[in-house]
């Protein structure tokens, strides 16, 4: 190569190549007359919608104030509105003076997710076992009182808080269920099969909502007359039932990903179904499925909103009530920004960790 | 023999708790009075709260009156129709919102999915904040800001958004032309059949002689032209017996036209966007799917660009796209029930809302809306894996 390059001058770009910015708007914006076209009305659509937004978002905003009268000239958005209800947005009518045993539960949850997720910290199945084991008995006793601490009634939590109780119990109950069923489905005995395929194909084909509405709405009627649930229970049996069907479809997928020859060898070393699932199979298929399971908790997440339906006040049902509220009437858009943007923010969040997810775990498995 | 019979007899039984064959009978057996046992107590325990409550039980209701009116129905209806119609329209429309989101979704996300895959980076970019931007944000919250913050926002019908003079956007719906059949319209009608067998014979026709002769006929071309051309020729020669009605302005609301409520446009919108966001990312995959060696080879073989595309590229690609799509149809039939959130009339908010509140009879309600769903989404699928099938690989 050397030799060649000193013996015939320098190797030359290719002709009619134009680097620097120059050279780059040409190869990507205006390579061809279809593409300048494109490219000058994407710029007239950004113009058009850009600078009215960042006007109507910033520029002419207000923050100041405590009441709807300090917007009352502005030409811009309000967002006052979501500085005075931020912690209702947050905490639902969970009582001010005890906010901190949530933060305290969003803290410990936020921790040992992280300690759980990231790729650095050792000690993931103590930090797994943590989350899935204690914390859920720490956030019940913290959430909900006792053991000292005044008792808090589940109509009064609502906001984000909600948003993440819902989903984070719905995602812990399934785990185990949906192995449960994924495990059934995959099992040679037919009445064991088959219940498996009725109830996971059958939630997969109805609603969320009718899921939600039988939870509410009928499940006092399938039960004994002494035994009820409040709402918030039944909303979470419902939601759990439904995620389990969905979390046990990922799950099949990483038990069918595994080797056939995996079973055979534990069979052959002696293992029994037990031990073969639990020590050879599904250690490999659950690592496999994380990404699934981390999508799964995405939409599940975004499901929240839908208990919003059934009365129970969610992040999104909050800002609905806020809205219509006559002191902030005509305040909706201002509330809706501001979900979306929490929304946005969580699952922008989680996608891209499990996008990240995926490639480092597809190298050990891809055959090359 | 001797040998064989000793050896068998010394060796070791399997206890009857470890033969696999019996285990797997027991296991099955406790399952199944398990399973029996729970659905009998459940439903022994609702007898007794139907009894208690004194509500009826059976399928009588859907012949008795509803006494409540739905303000979107395709079919004719009144207070005085039975549950059995109201039914009957809640369903109509919910496939009616299913079918336009569908078609809108596919549409918006094949557009999408292409222009992510733009050689300009502004429109790819652009298309990527449109999917990163719809996809993350839950569709409810996409239903309410739609609804409550653009429609409902929207002027009164005197000061309407007006479009050609024809289209007007207010408050209370989006009015469209609608359509009036003169006398004479039968013909028209009569020459868009008569094209359409025509089009598809010629289809069939041109496919044939391609296979036997390898001579191409522009087939679409043509076919096209007979749908657009023939019946407009008898829509001439008949004087065009046909004419649009224009809602009008009449005292507080606009007369006339077809008017599509604000609950119906926000459903929509609301749902076409969001699917079309999860479409444009298995489009682009699908596209990503196909070899550029198969390109590459196509434009060798002297192809022109349209029909590398049309010929060895999107039928290759149509083969990683479809499966994904079936379920994101499957999941916009799903999500038609959030129209119940704002009061759009469907199945959830008409027959599990209204109809449940007013009999009470709750089992039987959920049962048919459930196993409405359920039939819907086995026929969508079903219709999806024939289409699948087509363009199925063929091996060997």
């Amino acid at each position: 190569m050397d030799a060649q390059g000193t013996s015939q001058g320098p190797i030359l770009p290719p002709a009619g190549v134009v680097h620097g910015p120059l050279g780059w708007l040409r190869a990507n914006l205006f390579s061809t007359p279809f593409n300048s076209l494109l490219t000058v009305l994407c710029l007239y659509l950004l113009w058009i919608t850009v600078p009215p937004l960042i006007n109507w978002a910033i520029i002419d905003a207000t923050v100041s104030g405590t009441d709807r009268t300090a917007c009352a000239g502005a030409s811009g958005a309000c967002w006052t509105f979501v500085k005075m209800r931020f912690g209702q947005f947050i905490y639902g009518l969970y009582p001010i003076e005890e906010r901190w045993r949530v933060n305290v539960v969003f803290a410990v949850g936020i921790l040992l997710v992280l300690a759980a997720l990231s790729p650095r910290v050792p000690g993931k199945l103590w930090s797994g076992g943590a989350f899935v084991f204690v914390f859920p008995v720490l956030a019940y006793v913290l959430l909900g009182g006792g053991l000292g601490l005044p008792v808090v009634e589940t109509r009064l939590w609502g906001g984000l808080m909600l948003t993440l109780v819902v989903a984070t119990t719905a995602t812990v109950v399934s785990l185990p269920l949906g192995i449960i069923l994924a495990l059934a489905r995959s099992s040679r005995m037919p009445i064991v099969k088959g219940t498996a395929v009725v109830f996971i194909e059958v939630v997969r084909g109805v609603p969320m909502i009718t899921v939600l509405f039988m939870a509410s709405v009928m499940l006092p009627l399938f039960l004994p007359p002494g035994m009820n649930f409040d709402k918030l229970m039944r909303a979470l049996i419902g939601i759990s039932l439904f995620a389990s069907a969905y979390m046990a479809e990922v799950i099949r997928g990483g038990l069918q990903a595994i080797p056939r020859g995996q079973i055979e060898a534990a069979q052959a070393l002696g293992l029994n179904y037990t031990r073969t699932m639990g020590l050879i199979v599904l250690p490999q298929a659950l690592k496999l499925v994380i990404p699934g399971i981390v999508n799964s908790f995405i939409s599940l997440f975004k499901d929240t909103t839908l208990v919003a339906i059934i009365g129970l006040f969610d992040l999104l049902g909050m800002v609905q009530t806020a809205s219509t509220n006559p002191e902030w009437l005509g305040s909706s858009v201002e509330g809706y920004v501001f979900a979306a943007f929490v929304f946005g923010c969580f699952c922008l969040a989680m996608s891209r960790y499990s996008q990240a997810l995926e490639r480092r775990l597809e190298t050990g498995h891809r055959r090359r | 023999m001797a040998v064989e019979a000793k050896a068998t007899s010394s060796a070791p039984r399997t206890p009857v708790w470890r033969d696999p064959a019996i285990r797997s009978l027991a296991i099955q057996a406790l399952l199944l009075v398990v399973v029996l046992g729970a659905g009998w107590w459940l439903l022994d325990n609702t007898r007794q709260n139907l009894n208690r409550q004194g509500i009826a039980s059976g399928f009588g209701f859907l012949d008795h009156t509803a006494g409540f009116a739905i303000v979107m129905h395709l079919i004719p209806y009144s207070e005085a129709s039975s549950y059995g119609m109201a039914l009957g329209v809640a369903l109509i429309n919910t496939l009616l919102v299913t079918s336009l989101g569908i078609f809108l979704a596919t549409v918006i996300g094949f557009f999408v999915g292409v222009a992510r895959l733009s050689s300009n980076w502004l429109v790819a970019r652009l298309a990527a904040f449109y999917v990163e931007a719809l996809r993350n944000v839950p569709l409810l919250l996409q239903i309410f800001f739609w609804y409550f913050a653009v429609l409902r926002a929207l002027p009164p019908p005197r000061e309407s958004v007006t479009l050609f003079g024809a289209f007007f956007l207010n408050l209370r719906g989006l009015y469209v032309p609608a359509p009036v059949a003169a006398s004479g319209f039968g013909l028209v009608l009569l020459a868009g059949g008569v094209a359409l067998v025509a089009a598809l014979g010629l289809g069939l026709w041109a496919r044939r002689r391609r296979v036997a002769t390898g001579q191409d006929f522009p087939a679409a071309a043509v076919s096209l032209g007979l749908l657009i051309g023939l019946p407009l020729l008898v829509a001439a020669a008949t004087g065009f017996p046909m004419s649009w009605e224009l809602p009008a302005l009449k005292g507080f609301n606009f007369q006339g036209g077809l008017v599509l409520i604000p609950e119906f446009v926000a459903m929509v919108l609301a749902i076409s966007l969001y699917a079309a966001a999860y479409i444009a990312e298995i489009v682009r995959s699908g596209i990503l799917a196909v070899n550029r060696g198969q390109t590459e080879a196509s434009l060798a073989l002297g192809l022109s660009p349209a029909q590398t595309l049309r010929l060895v590229v999107v039928p290759q690609a149509l083969r990683v796209i479809v499966p994904p799509l079936t379920s994101q149809y499957l999941n916009i039939l799903k999500n038609s029930s959030l129209a119940a959130a704002i009061a759009y009339p469907e199945l959830v908010s008409v027959f599990a809302g209204t109809v449940l509140n007013q009999t009470g009879q709750a089992i039987e309600v959920m049962a048919i809306t459930m196993a409405i769903y359920l039939s819907v989404s086995l026929a969508i699928s079903a219709f999806m894996n024939w289409y699948n099938g087509r363009n199925a690989l063929r091996e060997r």
